[in-house]
Parts: structure tokens; sequence; C-alpha cells
């Protein structure tokens, strides 16, 4: 039996095509999958992001805590509401989850974690936190909104008093700010049962579309009251479908099938999000170093085709330097083609083909993201 | 809910199969298909005078999310294709008992249709 977010009657009141995703009852589209891709580049779009698992981490060692939990650097956190992207490892360096980390207060991080991976997280991060005393707390009563596109923040900070509203618009990237239900419930195109609005909003501007726009944490309570609000500011809703492929162009990783415990970040394509600061013992931290000095083994990397057809995952790759695989791969709306991410082993790759149901098709290697804020990244068309 | 066409002879696989007459069947996807797909983003047809054979693959609708292959419903040969769909993949989508049609097959053995599902019983595999 999946379990089913607060908005789900909502989903199914919208038409749309329901799936099982990581163990949850979640729109894939409300018709079209592409035209809600569209809607996200071109204006506004509003994904039920609820079965994310959102974890308050509470007590005086929560920085130190987090030293040692995570691959990137949570010292880059200097001012409360700024997050930070990162990858929880295992000791021999394989990916347990990525995650968002928030800086709310010395004593207070928040992280948002994978809903598939939940079951797996949550004993590994509570048992982590144990020596440093750090409580860890689920927050299932939370419930999570994006709101993305080029005109989602303005559209979203329409239902907000003006106090409020200037406080989001003012957020910079990866920064997060709470503001209080009444900013939304007194306002003149906010939330009308105003009485019933308890809130408070925790907005962040961060996103999983290559987009502009917020995440935003809500009260279940409030959530369908919010997510109607944002379809009266002109929001349209899109599923997980869109969702994909905005993130597949936006060269962001999908956990699961970009990576997972048998590869490091480093074969990931996420060398960036590792932080290798002086004297910090992250989990992991001596096999990444280890793999660093031997040779990173296998690399990742982005992949478009000029010919008809989609890239999909597990379709053998062929490089010069050896047989990989298409690990996320669609058909990109905003190019008109498909493009993928691959797993190859390390070297110069040469000329690449994609092994397509037995037929070889060329395919030319990119850098991605693909696809940022509604434009292809230089090279990625020919 | 989808409504199924009486007048139409279906697969379990979800094609469809229009008799039109002078032995010319055309065929394409259910209704059902299309949305079970998606929005889709190529479709790969067979070409003129090819034969087929009953329960082949000879057709590939591609959406976003899966490659799928479409089956023959009868063999015969293939005598008129839809080549609108390669620009207009989209069609599928729209009217996929319509504008979406895929191929005419010239039939070989027309008592062939005589095994595929009339729209009820086809109906019938739809629910739960």
């Amino acid at each position: 039996m999946s379990k089913s977010t607060v908005l789900n009657a909502i989903h199914r009141a919208r038409g749309a095509r329901m799936v099982d995703f990581g163990g949850w009852d979640m729109p894939l589209n409300y018709g079209s999958q592409i035209d809600e891709h569209h809607l996200v580049r071109r204006d506004a779009g509003l994904f039920d992001v609820s079965h994310m698992t959102v974890v308050d981490l509470r007590g005086e060692q929560v920085r130190p805590f987090l030293r040692k939990l995570v691959a990137n650097s949570v010292d880059k956190l200097k001012a409360p509401g700024k997050a930070l992207y990162a990858c929880m490892l295992n000791e021999a360096g394989g990916v347990i989850d990525d995650l968002i980390v928030y800086f709310m207060a010395e004593s207070w991080f928040r992280v948002v974690v994978n809903a598939a991976t939940r079951d797996k997280d949550l004993p590994w991060i509570e048992a982590q936190a144990k020596p440093f005393g750090v409580t860890v707390q689920e927050r299932p009563e939370l419930s999570m909104i994006a709101v993305q596109g080029p005109n989602a923040r303005a559209k979203f900070a329409s239902l907000l008093t003006a106090d409020a509203s200037a406080a989001v618009l003012g957020l910079s990237r990866f920064g997060a700010v709470e503001v209080a239900g009444a900013a939304i419930a007194g306002a003149p195109g906010g939330v009308s049962a105003a009485a019933s609005f308890g809130g408070p909003l925790f907005v962040a501007r961060t996103g999983y579309t290559g987009e502009d726009g917020f995440e935003v944490i809500v009260p279940e309570a409030d959530a369908v009251a919010l997510w109607e609000a944002l379809e009266r500011a002109g929001v349209g809703p899109a599923g997980l479908g869109a969702r994909d492929t905005l993130r597949l162009e936006a060269g962001m990783a999908l956990y699961g099938q970009d990576m997972d415990e048998t590869v490091s970040p480093l074969e990931a394509g996420l060398a960036w999000t590792v932080a290798f600061d002086e004297g910090r013992d992250f989990n992991g931290r001596s096999a990444l170093e280890a793999q660093k000095a031997a040779g990173v083994p296998r690399q990742t990397i982005g992949l478009v085709m000029d010919e008809k057809g989609v890239l999909r995952h597990g379709q053998p790759v062929h490089t010069a330097s050896g047989v990989g695989e298409i690990l996320s791969g669609t058909f990109s709306p905003s190019l008109g083609r498909s493009i993928a991410l691959a797993r190859v082993p390390a070297g110069d790759v040469g000329a690449v083909e994609v092994d397509i149901r037995g037929k070889r098709v060329r395919v030319r290697v990119v850098n991605y993201p693909f696809v940022r804020e509604g434009k292809a990244q230089p090279g990625v068309l020919a | 809910m989808s409504t199924v066409p009486a007048d139409l002879k279906f697969m379990k696989s979800h094609e469809w199969v229009r008799a039109d007459g002078g032995n010319r069947y055309t065929v394409g996807i259910s209704d059902h298909a299309q949305a079970a797909l998606g929005d889709l983003v190529y479709v790969e047809l067979p070409s003129e005078g090819d034969e087929v054979s009953q329960g082949a693959g000879c057709a590939v609708v591609e959406s976003v999310k899966a490659a799928s292959d479409v089956y023959a419903p009868l063999s015969g040969k293939v005598v008129a294709v839809n080549a609108a769909l390669a620009d207009a993949p989209e069609t599928i989508n729209a009217e996929p008992y319509g504008k979406g049609w895929m191929f005419v097959i010239e039939a070989a053995d027309p008592a062939q249709l005589d095994g595929l599902l009339a729209a009820d019983a086809y109906a019938a595999t739809l629910d739960g």
C-alpha cells in the first residue's frame, strides 16, 4: 500500500496519472508531461514534493556532527538561512544518499533526504548522531511544495504581505527564510481562509529543475490552502515526469539511478560536492583519498543524441576507454532530442556509441548541465 | 475514462484494427495505450511493401517514459503508412483512433480477424 501526501486528492481532482514512487502514490503527469516541462521552463510550475523526508537535527554539537556525516563542508554555511547540497557517504566512500542541509541556527540544522532512501537514512543518521548528542527528529507533519520557473518567485511572493514578500524576494541562491503564517493568511492574494492558516512557511531558494524558484516547507494542515492559492496566482501543477526531464536537463543527479552505495561521488560527477578541507575526518574520506591516489576508475559523462530515438537507463555505452552504461536517459523537451548521463571507464572516451536495442548509434559527449534557465548550454546543440 | 470504439477489433497488447473494406485494415494503438505511454516523441513505422506477420513487432512507439513495440494484428502487406506521424507523434496522444492511425495492412488471411478481441472484450481486459 503506497503512502499518500495530503495533496493526493487534489492531484486526482486535477486528472493526474498516479504512480508509485519510492513507496508514495505520486502524480506522474496531469495530462502532458512535456507541456508541464515547458510550463516550468517558460513560466512557473508547482510540484508536490511532500514525499521527501524532512529531518531536524538539534544539539550543541550539530555542526561537528555534520562535518563527519557529509562529504561537503558545512563550514561553508556561515550565516543562518543558507543551504548546501551534499552527499552522505559510507566508510567505503559509496553514496548512501544525497541531501540538502539548511543552517537554521548553530544548534539547529535541517536536512531533506530522499523518500526512497528514508528507511536506511534515518537509522544511519541516528547512529552517527549519538556520539555527538544530537537529536534526530523526522518531520512527517510537514509538507513540501516546489514552485519553479522564471516567474515562480514573483508569483509566490504575490501571495505574501509586503514585508514577507520582500524577505523571500531578497533571498540569494540557496538562501532560506521562515515567514509567519500570517504573512500569507492576511495578504490580499494569499490564503482566503485566513483564520485556518497556521504556518509558518519555510521558504528556500532551491530546486531540482535548473530554474529559479522556491521550495516551501509548510505544515501539512496548510498545504492544500497554499497549493490552491498558488494555482489562483497562475502557477500550474507539474508531475514527476516533468521533474525528471527538468532535472536531467539541468544535469542534476537522481539517487538510485545516477549514484548509489557502489559509486563514489568522484565517479558520479559529484567531485564538486566533496570538500577535502584540512583535518576534517568525514565518513569515507580515506576511501576517497585512496581512490584519488590510485586514479578514479570510472567517470560520468553527458551525452546528446542527434538521431531519432531515446537514450534510456541500462543501455550499453561503447567508448575508446571501455564499455559503460546509461544512468539517466530521456527525451529532452527543451532540446528536442535525447540526452543522458553515462558512467564509463576513466580515460579518453574518443567516439562514443550507444547500443539501442541492438543498433549502435553515435552520440556526442558534452559538458552538462544541458539546459540552464531555459537556455541550451554551449556545445549541447551542435 | 476512455471509451473503446465499438467498430474496432483489438489485440491484448493494445493495437486496434479497423476494416476499411477491400481487404484493407487500418492499425493504430488504443487510447489506453497512449495514455499509459504518455507523451510520444518518436514513431518508427514499417515501410510500404513490407510483409508483416501476425503477432510480430513491426513498429515502435517511443514516449518520454518508454519504448514500446507495436505488433501486427494481422499478417499481410503494408500498403500505407501515416508519414505525418514522423513530425507529429503527439497526434497519437491526441487522436489515437483518428488522425493517429499508424499503417494499413492488406490482409493475407482475413480470417485472422476472428481471433482478435471485440471492443467490449478489450475494454474488459483494462478493468482491474
